[in-house]
């Protein structure tokens, strides 16, 4: 077992970095760009931890996770009680320890993020996931009485996908429907396999469906069944059916050929892999200059894209300043370390095309910052005739999402904002139509993963509470 | 997994498989579609309904030969299962009593127009049928249009069947010497829907078009199906598949039904290449 350090020698220490493909290397290949901490590095970078009798790191995280209990079995090497520790309150532990951004979470709470040097919790999870991913250690499964009440989940997405492991722990007969044909919604058509490899997902979700939750793939709610019929047959249901439909800027040219949607983009990579056309029968061409319009992370997840599958330039194009831009740093910075060119204070006004309707161009306007709007970010204003063309031969849009409206459209009674999101208690995700209940982006528009996984918990346990009480959507 | 109960080759180029999947045929409507996969390496492509049997929980799809994916669909067998299959997808068809009206199907969108044809029918109105190809040969399912409408006229490109001309002429004298037709629906290649769209305007009779875009989800995530209709960008998927057809604009439609070829061309070239080496005795072209 490791030592205990003094608290002085703990203060001392750096955080311990985490090594990456180099980026000359990875914008050739879709192999997951950080490569996780050894064993030695995970022990020694626990030991930092202060171990705070009042923690606060723990208010920092929506998965509700014993941030420094887990920390204390790493020290330890007890790395299967770490993994399970975690696993009481997260059930995507190695997707959580991958894409969350704890440097607005966890680790902003973190007593050493003062000074500048916060315990890197991500990676720590994300080492004790891979861990017992790989050293076969799973997750026990409880032996809590069968409750005999049936609770219907909409969306398969991270939201979905914890409010089921939840409410199966808890001796709830759960069934999860998907309209696609694979399970995780965001986390297999969103995000990247450079970013979060598919094979992980995979693996969760089936320690998931361990819990004895039934799966229904392929079943577009809202179209098979309406919600409405949904109440009839089960005593609850979550809808967590994610903020799937695409916005566009609507400027001219934007529906020739090479515009794509980010969704559209990322979804013919990453679930139907037209990485490896013509192995996967979905094709995806990509031009020689990309240019992404958006500084999310998910414009950088399709500029980086863009590169991996050919483009020799890849461009983000966005309107405001570096200041504003709404990614991750680390995703930006891997970005850039990879070649993406930033075009910050720039305004896409129209896509030019030939006749055959391939694109050739984009006209653009610069832009300054105004004062600050209602988002808090300062407003970008256009500057006259300063407009000039860019030579690309491919658009992306990566501006965001917006609801789609199937599912909402078949359920009476549920209530939706002015975009078309369901209107959800943010404690605990109930609708206006008791025994329903929604969470993640549905509700949110485009968030994180995390605060998906934090819906799904608190549905879980309001779902809990409205059932315990005896009462029921089914009459 | 969704077993193929029955397979028939309708001619040289064209199938018609019956599927199981009793979640679809419970509350498929004419009008709407499907999305496959054959495999999980399989492409999603969307099919539009071309019958179903509720009772025995059965939907019919009728595809053509275009490429890699409907040349391999083409060679599974009765018993052979899909991967994956979705549906139903899309709105259905406007099913109201009109009084007379005219469904027009070219190719596999004879197939498609056949349900909606039959529940048109089933609404009270005089249904005309006029189906084309360009000979014989291609002709498909002109039993089950026969007894789907009131009346189903049958041409022929090279006069091989039935009338000699394209359906767009027989239309054309309809639409002259009866005033009363309130309705037309167009399924079929879109050089032919747009033809059909150009033949009715100056008669100012309503025209619905259904149209085959390129998708990936079918349920309106990703948008690679949208369509300007009328100045407006609408998804084919979820707003569609039908939309009134003086509406479209075809040639961003046509344009936007090439964005793969080459690439796909590659891939079908590919796989008959590998169907021909492994000498497996299956037709290579």
């Amino acid at each position: 077992m490791a030592e205990m350090i003094s608290p002085k020698e703990r203060m001392k220490r750096e955080q311990v970095p985490m090594s990456e493909q180099c980026p000359g290397e990875r914008k050739c290949n879709f192999k997951e760009v950080p490569l996780g901490y050894s064993r030695e590095q995970a022990i020694y970078e626990a030991q930092r931890c202060l171990q705070c009798k009042n923690a606060k790191c723990i208010t920092g995280c929506p998965a509700e996770i014993n941030i420094p209990e887990f920390i204390k079995k790493v020290v330890e090497e007890d790395f299967a009680g770490a993994y399970r520790e975690i696993l009481n309150t997260d059930a995507l532990p190695a997707i959580t320890g991958r894409v969350c951004p704890q440097e607005e979470q966890c680790q902003k709470y973190c007593v050493l993020e003062k000074q500048g040097k916060p315990i890197a919790i991500g990676r720590l999870e994300r080492f004790v996931a891979d861990w017992a991913r790989e050293n076969n250690v799973h997750g026990e499964i409880s032996k809590t009485e069968k409750k005999g009440k049936k609770v219907g989940i909409i969306g398969s997405g991270p939201a979905g996908l914890t409010c089921a492991a939840d409410l199966a722990k808890h001796g709830y007969d759960v069934t999860l429907f998907e309209a696609l044909h694979l399970l995780g919604g965001v986390l297999v058509y969103g995000i990247p396999e450079f970013r979060l490899p598919k094979s992980i997902v995979k693996y969760e979700v089936e320690e998931i469906k361990k819990l004895g939750v039934k799966i229904i793939t392929d079943y577009v709610v809202g179209a098979i069944k309406s919600v409405d019929k949904l109440a009839e047959e089960f005593d609850a249901l979550f809808l967590a059916n994610g903020a799937g439909a695409p916005r566009f800027m609507n400027i001219p040219g934007e529906n020739y050929n090479d515009v794509y949607s980010a969704n559209e983009f990322l979804t013919r990579s990453n679930l139907m892999k037209a990485y490896s056309f013509p192995v996967y029968d979905t094709p995806i061409k990509v031009g020689k200059k990309a240019a992404t319009i958006g500084a999310g992370n998910v414009a950088m997840d399709s500029a980086r894209t863009a590169l991996r599958l050919g483009a020799e330039k890849s461009y983000i194009v966005y309107r405001r300043s570096r200041k504003e831009v709404p990614a991750r740093t680390e995703e930006v910075h891997h970005a850039e370390e990879e070649g993406i060119i930033f075009n910050f204070l720039t305004l896409p006004i129209r896509i030019l095309g030939d006749k055959n309707g391939n694109v050739v161009g984009m006209e653009c306007q610069r832009m300054k910052l105004g004062e600050p709007d209602d988002s808090g970010r300062c407003r970008p204003i256009p500057i006259e005739n300063s407009e000039f063309t860019i030579e690309i031969d491919m658009v992306i849009d990566a501006i965001g999402t917006s609801a789609n409206p199937i599912l909402a459209r078949s359920a009476t009674g549920v209530d939706v904002n002015r975009w078309g999101y369901f209107v959800a208690d943010d404690k605990s995700g109930s609708t206006t139509r008791e025994g329903i209940f929604a969470g993640g982006d549905i509700v949110r528009g485009s968030a994180t993963v995390i605060s998906a996984v934090g819906d799904g918990k608190l549905a879980a346990r309001a779902i809990d509470k409205y059932l315990s009480l005896g009462k029921s959507l089914r009459k | 997994m969704y077993k193929i109960t029955k397979k028939e080759q309708l001619n040289d180029v064209i199938y018609s498989m019956w599927i199981e999947a009793p979640e679809v045929a419970s509350s498929v409507q004419p009008g709407q579609f499907i999305i496959l996969m054959i495999s999980e390496k399989g492409e999603r492509i969307p099919l539009t309904v071309a019958d179903f049997n509720r009772k025995k929980g059965l939907i019919r799809i009728v595809f053509q030969i275009v490429g890699k994916t409907s040349d391999e669909l083409s060679k599974l067998k009765e018993n052979d299962n899909l991967f994956s299959f979705i549906g139903p997808l899309g709105m259905a068809t406007e099913i109201e009593k009109y009084g007379k009206v005219i469904t027009v199907g070219g190719g596999t969108g004879i197939a498609c127009i056949h349900p909606i044809t039959r529940a048109l029918k089933e609404a009270g109105n005089e249904v005309i049928s006029i189906i084309g190809a360009r000979n014989k040969n291609l002709i498909i399912m002109e039993e089950e249009l026969k007894k789907a409408s009131s009346q189903l006229i049958v041409t022929t490109d090279d006069g091989s069947y039935g009338r000699k001309g394209f359906v767009t002429q027989v239309l054309k004298e309809l639409l002259e010497e009866d005033s009363e037709i309130k309705k037309v629906w167009t399924i079929g290649p879109p050089i032919m829907m747009k033809v059909t769209c150009d033949t009715t305007k100056p008669y100012h009779v309503d025209t619905i078009v259904s149209l085959n875009s390129i998708m990936v989800d079918g349920t309106g995530m990703c948008g690679s199906c949208r369509v300007t209709i009328g100045g407006e960008t609408k998804f084919v998927c979820s707003d569609g598949p039908e939309f009134d057809g003086q509406l479209v604009d075809w040639e961003e439609f046509s344009n936007r039904l090439t964005r793969y070829k080459g690439l796909e061309e590659n891939s079908w070239n590919e796989f008959k290449k590998v169907e021909h080496d492994c000498k497996c005795g299956r037709r290579t072209e």
